[in-house]
């Protein structure tokens, strides 16, 4: 088992552990080089995979010839759809937790090509050399059939999806009428906005590490994924393995973003490979293969905006069509926010799937919010402009209160301080409205803003915590942590809650054995396994009190539950704080060595039926735009955070700084592209997939708003993982406007498009 | 019909018909993080999968095996390297330092401690390979201001965005490099 160690507390021991901006508990072993990923698990006689990829992007194999892979010195199999086991036959065994409905994916299943660079077959071999220069050796013949990717081709080829997926809710019906009010309104705007799709590239590739024990036939798997419990169900399911014989372990993940919600083909390879050959098998991607599945769609959009002229919204209207596969309906929530996000009383909002020949998409931060924010902030950009009124102040004055679509209050929406504390900071009361008023030699310079929303989710988790009489605290939980500060914020919150000092907590993740987890996605965690920690924590604590009440001569004797607190060690009388029993007495006292209690965390769904849930942001953005060459250069970013309570202020600020980044990327830089003849992406690596680079990247200023929240759940916290990308794009798109006068409305915003 | 002769696949997919023998293994020695190494390797293994896969110093990452993303990047006789482009039998008599030869010991170097205090990584995957390139940039001497920086350190990807970060702990290092020199 990997341990953790800990990191020096500046602070006095005795002082609340939540909220302070601790180092990553985790650190030194990421720096150190000690932290293993999932390809990184060696074990003696590990085998290789290494995958086919399809070279057409539909039809099916005709003919596989694998004899001259299997002659190439080193390979010990290759399997193909001709020799595969025997595999589940229903959908539903195929499915994963984060599965919309459909058809799912089964890899080496059948002759059948669904989409481009489909794996279809598996080299195995002693080395990985050995594995890579065999895969060359196979050869496949096809029957190409007639293939679409093209989303501008097929967009009116669309259905409207039902409840397709958990988390998902279709668009509210229109309220008011939101088409006559358009037509009315004195000022409006009208037009056409376009995200590109985009692949997760998290810098770790997808691998799965299987280690095959022969004792018993089990096996362990080091997967790259989100959530343990959701690989080990996948991989019973499809194997028709029983739950004792896998055991499924991620301490680490390489970033993911997305990219491990789902079991990719990977997971399923090496675990056939391992249980057919009965020895230990890895399987890694390379970058190429790390484009041949889920994606961040591409989605066209209309958002219209009427306004009276005092710039009171009268009519928003947001249509969006967004692809999906042949074979699953991959839904997001692209529109549902322009009915939230402000007041207005005629809303009609549209969301329409267009089915391509490509995989299906998959949840990518702040999956549809990143697309749809973009477009209704861009086009509010428009329509102050159009009223000659501030971005800002347009926003004020159609702020939201109540969500418009469900009709409910929100738990707590400190936008207006976003709004306020971003505009100071950044210094906006000092803009020009005017485009192109702004240089800086040669470079327009040009100030943009937007606001960003998502939602504050909670959902079941479990949690299991020891203290043990030395004053050590072990807590875990099957959660994960992607980069997000998982291990870092648990033990703030388990340290908290028994006030015992950090370096004597350890928390323990990724491990399927583990108390329930749900996926690490949504920005739920912190307040899902969070809640759980605490709640386990807190009966531990519960035990102790009812050990110090007992101990002889306890100052605590006839204490009640609501008048003692735990800190430095210590249960103490909250009113009298030199009164008390250290944790480690009460415990010896009753000669109790070790005490384990688990809890499980669920939303309080009374309270929260009565409110709208979520997080809110305000971006602001100066944009150097090089008029000869098109190029756009981010110089500062303030991102204006409301968020709840904030566990680690400095984790914290590193994920939405980190959000921030990934919104240049959308902005400036990311799209994957399709060659619609041969129906492939054809950017597949990092020189032709763009991604931002530390040059790319200004110096980012987050602040957290201060926001009280008790009904989110019992530690007030919302979570940061989405709410840092949202508005990034439409601020950076509207600084573009405001240098250079120039409305571009598709994403990326590369010089081309500036240029042109 | 065989569609590998009639579309124009990407060379990395094409399928080569001819059977490879298995290349021999060329003794080379390496001086590894301090410790001197007399081993066989195959002429195909690049120097990451060789630390990797047969040294178990998998403290060094593949994120693309293109040299596109640094996040391989080892010092070679102290200048920072993509060892994924980089054959490991071409390193015959060379020092090679990893992310794992670094620290003395419990003591961390000063660029991982600054990694750590100005939290400059979120997964950690790249790390190890921001860590060498910092040191290798800061023995350069090329880089003046944060900017520099910026522009030097941009053979190394970071997906989570930890650049911010990354800029201040490899500026706090070298400033005190520098500091040290003039002393």
């Amino acid at each position: 088992m990997m341990s953790i160690p800990t990191i020096a507390d500046p602070l006095p021991a005795n002082a609340s552990q939540v909220g302070r901006p601790l180092s990553r508990v985790d650190g030194r072993l990421k720096v150190t080089g000690g932290a293993k990923y999932a390809a990184e698990h060696n074990a003696p006689g590990l085998l290789h995979g290494y995958i086919v990829s399809s070279a057409i992007t539909k039809g099916r194999i005709t003919r596989v010839s694998t004899a001259a892979a299997l002659a190439s010195p080193g390979v010990v199999h290759v399997f193909t759809h001709e020799n595969r086991p025997s595999l589940a036959w229903f959908d539903r065994k195929w499915k994963d937790e984060d599965s919309p409905k459909g058809s799912p994916f089964r890899p080496l299943y059948d002759a059948k090509i669904v989409h481009a660079m489909q794996p279809i077959a598996l080299v195995v071999a002693e080395t990985f050399e050995a594995a890579r220069c065999g895969a060359r050796l196979v050869e496949v013949e096809y029957e190409a059939e007639h293939h679409e990717t093209d989303l501008r081709a097929r967009r009116h080829h669309t259905y409207t999806p039902g409840n397709e997926k958990t988390g998902f809710e279709p668009p509210p019906k229109p309220r008011g009428d939101a088409d006559a009010a358009l037509k009315e309104a004195p000022v409006k705007v009208d037009a056409e906005y376009e995200q590109a799709a985009e692949h997760h590239n998290p810098m770790e590739m997808h691998a799965s590490t299987v280690i095959f024990h022969e004792a018993d036939d089990s096996i362990t798997v080091y997967d790259k994924t989100q959530g343990v419990q959701g690989t080990q169900k996948y991989v019973c399911n499809v194997f028709g393995l029983p739950k004792a014989s896998v055991r499924v372990l991620a301490p680490f993940v390489g970033g993911a973003f997305g990219s491990g919600l789902r079991a990719q083909h990977q997971l399923f390879l090496a675990v056939m490979a391992s249980t057919q050959l009965k020895r230990s098998v890895r399987v890694e991607l390379t970058r190429p293969q790390m484009f041949t599945f889920g994606h961040r769609p591409q989605t066209i959009q209309r958002v219209a905006l009427g306004a009276a002229h005092d710039g009171t919204l009268t009519a928003v209207i947001h249509e969006a069509v967004q692809e999906s596969s042949q074979f699953e309906n991959y839904v997001e929530t692209v529109v549902n926010w322009s009915g939230q996000q402000y007041k207005c009383e005629n809303v009609r909002l549209e969301y329409k799937l267009a089915r391509l020949d490509l995989f299906t998409p998959l949840d990518m931060r702040a999956p549809g919010a990143a697309t749809g924010l973009p477009a209704l902030e861009c086009a509010m950009d428009e329509l102050a402009y159009a009223l000659k009124i501030d971005p800002v102040e347009l926003r004020l004055k159609n702020y939201a209160d109540v969500d418009g679509n469900s009709g409910k209050p929100f738990s707590s929406k400190e936008l207006k301080a976003c709004f306020a504390k971003g505009a100071e900071r950044f210094g906006w009361a000092r803009r020009n409205p005017e485009p192109r008023s702004m240089r800086d030699g040669k470079h327009l310079i040009g100030w943009g803003m937007a606001s960003g929303v998502w939602d504050a989710m909670q959902v079941p988790a479990s949690a299991k915590a020891a203290l043990s009489i030395d004053g050590r605290l072990i807590v875990s939980s099957a959660t994960a942590d992607i980069g997000t500060g998982t291990y870092t914020a648990m033990s703030q919150i388990a340290a908290d809650t028994l006030g015992i000092p950090m370096e004597q907590v350890r928390f323990i993740l990724g491990d399927s054995s583990l108390p329930q987890a749900p996926l690490e996605g949504g920005s739920f965690t912190v307040s899902s396994v969070g809640s759980a920690v605490k709640a386990a924590c807190d009966k531990v604590g519960a035990r102790l009190l009812k050990l110090a009440r007992k101990a002889h001569g306890s100052p605590l004797a006839d204490a009640k539950d609501d008048a003692v607190e735990f800190a430095d060690g210590r249960i103490r009388l909250k009113n009298d704080p030199a009164r008390g029993i250290s944790i480690v007495e009460a415990m010896r006292g009753e000669g109790i060595v070790n005490i384990e209690e688990q809890a499980q965390s669920i939303p309080n769904f009374l309270k929260h039926r009565s409110y709208k849930l979520g997080t809110h942001s305000a971006v602001f953005v100066e944009v150097r735009v090089d008029p000869d060459l098109g190029t756009v250069g981010v110089s500062r970013v303030v991102s204006a955070v409301a968020a709840g309570r904030i566990i680690n202020p400095k984790t914290a600020a590193s994920q939405v700084a980190g959000a921030v980044v990934g919104g240049i990327g959308m902005a400036l830089l990311e799209e994957t592209l399709v060659d619609h003849t041969l129906g492939r992406y054809m950017n597949h690596d990092f020189a032709e997939y763009h991604v931002p680079v530390n040059a790319d990247v200004p110096d980012i200023d987050v602040i957290f708003v201060e926001e009280h929240d008790d009904i989110v759940n019992p530690l007030g916290v919302k979570g940061v993982g989405e709410i840092g990308i949202v508005g990034v794009p439409a601020a950076i798109a509207n600084a573009i406007f405001h240098a250079t006068g120039k409305r571009i409305r598709q994403f990326p915003i590369t010089p081309d498009k500036v240029f042109a | 019909m065989s569609l590998d002769t009639q579309l124009p696949v990407s060379l990395v997919d094409a399928p080569r018909r001819e059977s490879t023998p298995s290349p021999a293994a060329v003794p080379i020695q390496l001086q590894v993080n301090g410790r001197n190494m007399a081993i066989a390797v195959a002429p195909w293994t690049s120097l990451l999968d060789l630390l990797r896969l047969c040294l178990d110093l998998t403290g060094t990452k593949k994120g693309c095996d293109h040299g596109q993303c640094g996040a391989c990047t080892v010092l070679v006789d102290g200048v920072r390297v993509n060892s994924c482009l980089a054959l490991a039998v071409m390193q015959d008599g060379k020092k090679i330092t990893t992310i794992e030869g670094l620290a003395a010991g419990d003591a961390l170097h000063p660029l991982q401690q600054a990694f750590v205090d100005h939290d400059a990584f979120q997964c950690g995957y790249c790390t190890p390979g921001q860590i060498c390139s910092g040191v290798g940039l800061i023995a350069e001497g090329h880089a003046r201001t944060p900017d520099d920086i910026r522009e030097l350190m941009s053979g190394n990807i970071c997906r989570c965005g930890a650049y911010k970060g990354i800029t201040a702990a490899v500026e706090q290092v070298m400033r005190s490099t520098e500091q040290g020199a003039k002393k």
